[in-house]
């Protein structure tokens, strides 16, 4: 059987722009391009109510993401949500006075955390805990809300 | 009654029977592939038969599925204010579900069809007897080198259906509807994961390889050797390979991303 | 008479072969030898198992009960590699042919030969060069197997059995459907291959003329036994009535023209 030259090309053609799909799929499309590895701090929130938090949620600040929520679990005797972040490394700058929110991106898109930070001279490092923190808005609650000032007001 | 027991009956023995053989006919496959791997020619021959020739059908019908995608997405998700999310919703249902799926769908349609009229028909003309007869064992020289080839193209199908679906998804959602490039893929990087989607995408259609190019070459082996057989097994093929696809996708995704 | 000849005469040797097809019986109890160097035909009207038998012989279906033994080994005792050892020295002529379709002539030859020997390239030439010049289709090489015409898909078919210069080869109905000078070229190629590489040939065929021009030996079956069996002269003036109805092609005799039928007259009268 004579192998022709052309099918070795389409042949090495076809597999290499499939394997590029998958390496395309791999950086641009999932989270791995800007996977953080190794390079990364913890720091420590207690929300009153983390809402609809996942880990892997980005952690932000004026927008531009940061780090992403590495755990979240109940403390047992407050029963508070402790949420932990791994934040990049190179973010080492972070006043410890700073705040956390959870917001919702957009009217129904994921639950993200948003640091706001403060004014002190002394920076977040490993393990440190963030005590300013506002607990996410959870929309039911809100129209609950809403409609019992609505009723009131009558 | 008493027929219809008798038919059910027969039906399931037969049903069984063929089970076997084709448990049979795997397991000879598999061994068969020791046997491809010196033989380097023999696969890449067939790479290009069963993937080369499915790259038009499977890129061409990703771009339009994504576009499709992008415009059904996008209205959607307009209602709600959030065409941000376009981009996640494009590339989850591509990476989890429809570049696996339905590229498993056109391979059976393109490569598997061809597989089984191949083998069927070179059962039909004796080219398999007579490779028995001259000491050379077809399944492996005929149907291993395709099965390794089908099992090979499939995550490589499936990546390419993806990637081109998401990109007419970007053009359609960015190009023409205006959506934020920037929010487009910051949201679809934030949400799709690499290990839970990209991943279980490539596992799924590595199963879905498996499934298919079996399917195809057993059809074919096990075709009643005459036009009409033949016919007949090439409709089998991909009935059963859809059948097949869709139930697995179906078993995959309630263990991959399911509580079930 | 080839049954008194010793048994390393006899390159096959079936002995009380039975096999059948479902509720039908091919063969009952049949016993034949062949006898090495010789062109042996089985004849026998078609539906009889001709091309079963030989692919009893082949080890490619097994027997319900009796025996085959090629070259002294029993061949469905034999392991699959042994069996696939002991075919390597059994060509077989496939009534299509059987040619590979997505290869070239020469690559049809040429295919044994790279699947069992080592031997390099050139020397595969020279070799299909040889296999097709003997079968006069030395020039048709570069053809691919549909463009080939019936009786030449059968020489090439012939240069390929014979690519790995088997001790014997066996010719499946290589007469039927072909024209006169297809015929007498194949008749040609048989005979004089079988004396050139001293072969052994099992022909099996149903058609009396050509096969009775080579044939050292013939035996003929139907029914599932066998009815007769001798040189093809003593063949022509056997004393079973039916082996004179199928060595003359007459339309009529102990084989009826009709199929059983109830009477013509009753059944033409009969009301639906």
């Amino acid at each position: 059987m004579q192998h022709s030259k052309t099918q070795d090309t389409l042949v090495g053609f076809f597999v290499a722009s499939g394997i590029a799909a998958l390496f395309y799929m791999a950086l641009q499309v999932s989270n791995l391009g800007s996977y953080t590895g190794d390079d990364s701090y913890t720091v420590i929130a207690h929300f009153q109510n983390s809402g609809g938090l996942k880990v892997k949620s980005p952690v932000s600040v004026a927008g531009v993401r940061i780090g992403r929520v590495s755990a979240i679990r109940l403390d047992k005797e407050s029963h508070e949500s402790i949420v932990e972040m791994r934040i990049e490394s190179q973010y080492n700058n972070l006043p410890s006075d700073s705040g956390v929110s959870i917001y919702t991106a957009g009217l129904l898109g994921e639950q993200y955390v948003s640091l706001d930070p403060g004014s002190s001279d002394e920076y977040l490092k490993d393990k440190s805990t963030i005590d300013i923190t506002s607990s996410a808005i959870v929309l039911e609650e809100m129209i609950g809300k809403f409609m019992l000032n609505k009723a009131e007001g009558k | 009654m008493f027929q219809f027991l008798q038919n059910l009956g027969k039906t399931t023995r037969s049903s069984f029977a063929k089970l076997g053989r084709a448990s049979f006919f795997l397991s000879h496959t598999l061994t068969g592939i020791s046997d491809v791997v010196p033989r380097p020619n023999l696969l890449i021959k067939q790479v290009y038969s069963v993937g080369v020739l499915s790259f038009l059908i499977i890129t061409i019908s990703g771009l339009f599925v994504g576009m499709v995608l992008g415009l059904q997405g996008f209205n959607i998700l307009s209602d709600f204010g959030a065409e941000e999310s376009l981009g996640v919703m494009v590339a989850a249902s591509l990476v989890r579900e429809l570049g696996p799926v339905v590229s498993a769908l056109l391979f059976a349609g393109r490569a598997g069809s061809a597989l089984t009229a191949e083998i069927g028909l070179m059962k039909a003309t004796e080219q398999l007897s007579g490779m028995e007869m001259m000491a050379v064992d077809p399944i492996k020289r005929i149907i291993s080198p395709r099965f390794l080839a089908g099992f090979l193209s499939m995550p490589l199908l499936a990546a390419l259906f993806s990637a081109i679906g998401i990109m007419g998804g970007h053009l359609v959602g960015v190009g023409m509807l205006g959506v934020d490039d920037g929010a487009f893929w910051a949201q679809m990087q934030a949400s799709i994961d690499f290990q839970e989607d990209i991943i279980n995408g490539v596992i799924k259609s590595v199963v879905f390889g498996f499934v298919v190019s079996w399917i195809a070459l057993f059809e074919g082996y096990d075709a009643i050797p005459t036009s009409e057989g033949v016919s007949r097994a090439t409709t089998r093929t991909v009935v059963n390979s859809a059948f097949s696809v869709l139930a697995l996708d179906f078993i995959l995704t309630a263990l991959m991303f399911g509580d079930i | 008479m080839a049954n008194s000849a010793s048994p390393e005469d006899n390159i096959v040797s079936i002995s009380n072969l039975s096999f059948s097809r479902g509720p039908r019986k091919i063969f009952d109890a049949v016993s034949l030898e062949i006898q090495r160097g010789k062109v042996t035909a089985i004849m026998g009207p078609s539906g009889t198992g001709k091309t079963t038998l030989l692919k009893l012989i082949g080890g490619q279906l097994a027997p319900d009960r009796g025996q085959i033994h090629v070259d002294g080994q029993n061949v469905h005792r034999l392991k699959t590699r042994e069996l696939y050892e002991l075919r390597k020295r059994m060509g077989m002529l496939f009534q299509s042919g059987a040619l590979l379709t997505d290869m070239s002539v020469y690559d049809n030859v040429a295919f044994p030969m790279r699947e069992h020997t080592h031997l390099p390239e050139s020397m595969i030439r020279t070799l299909v060069l040889m296999k097709l010049h003997a079968v006069g289709l030395r020039g048709a090489r570069h053809l691919m197997p549909n463009e080939l015409s019936g009786g030449m898909a059968r020489r090439v078919a012939l240069a390929r059995a014979i690519a790995l210069d088997p001790l014997m080869i066996m010719y499946d109905e290589p007469f039927t459907g072909q024209d006169p000078i297809s015929k007498g070229a194949l008749v040609h190629l048989i005979k004089s291959l079988n004396t050139t590489l001293g072969l052994t040939s099992i022909i099996v065929s149903h058609d009396v003329q050509e096969t009775a021009a080579i044939a050292d030996y013939i035996y003929v079956l139907s029914g599932g036994k066998i009815i007769g069996q001798g040189t093809p002269q003593e063949l022509q003036q056997s004393d079973s009535e039916w082996v004179q109805q199928f060595m003359h092609g007459d339309a009529d005799g102990p084989v009826h023209f009709h199929y059983s039928a109830p009477d013509y007259l009753d059944d033409l009268l009969a009301s639906k």
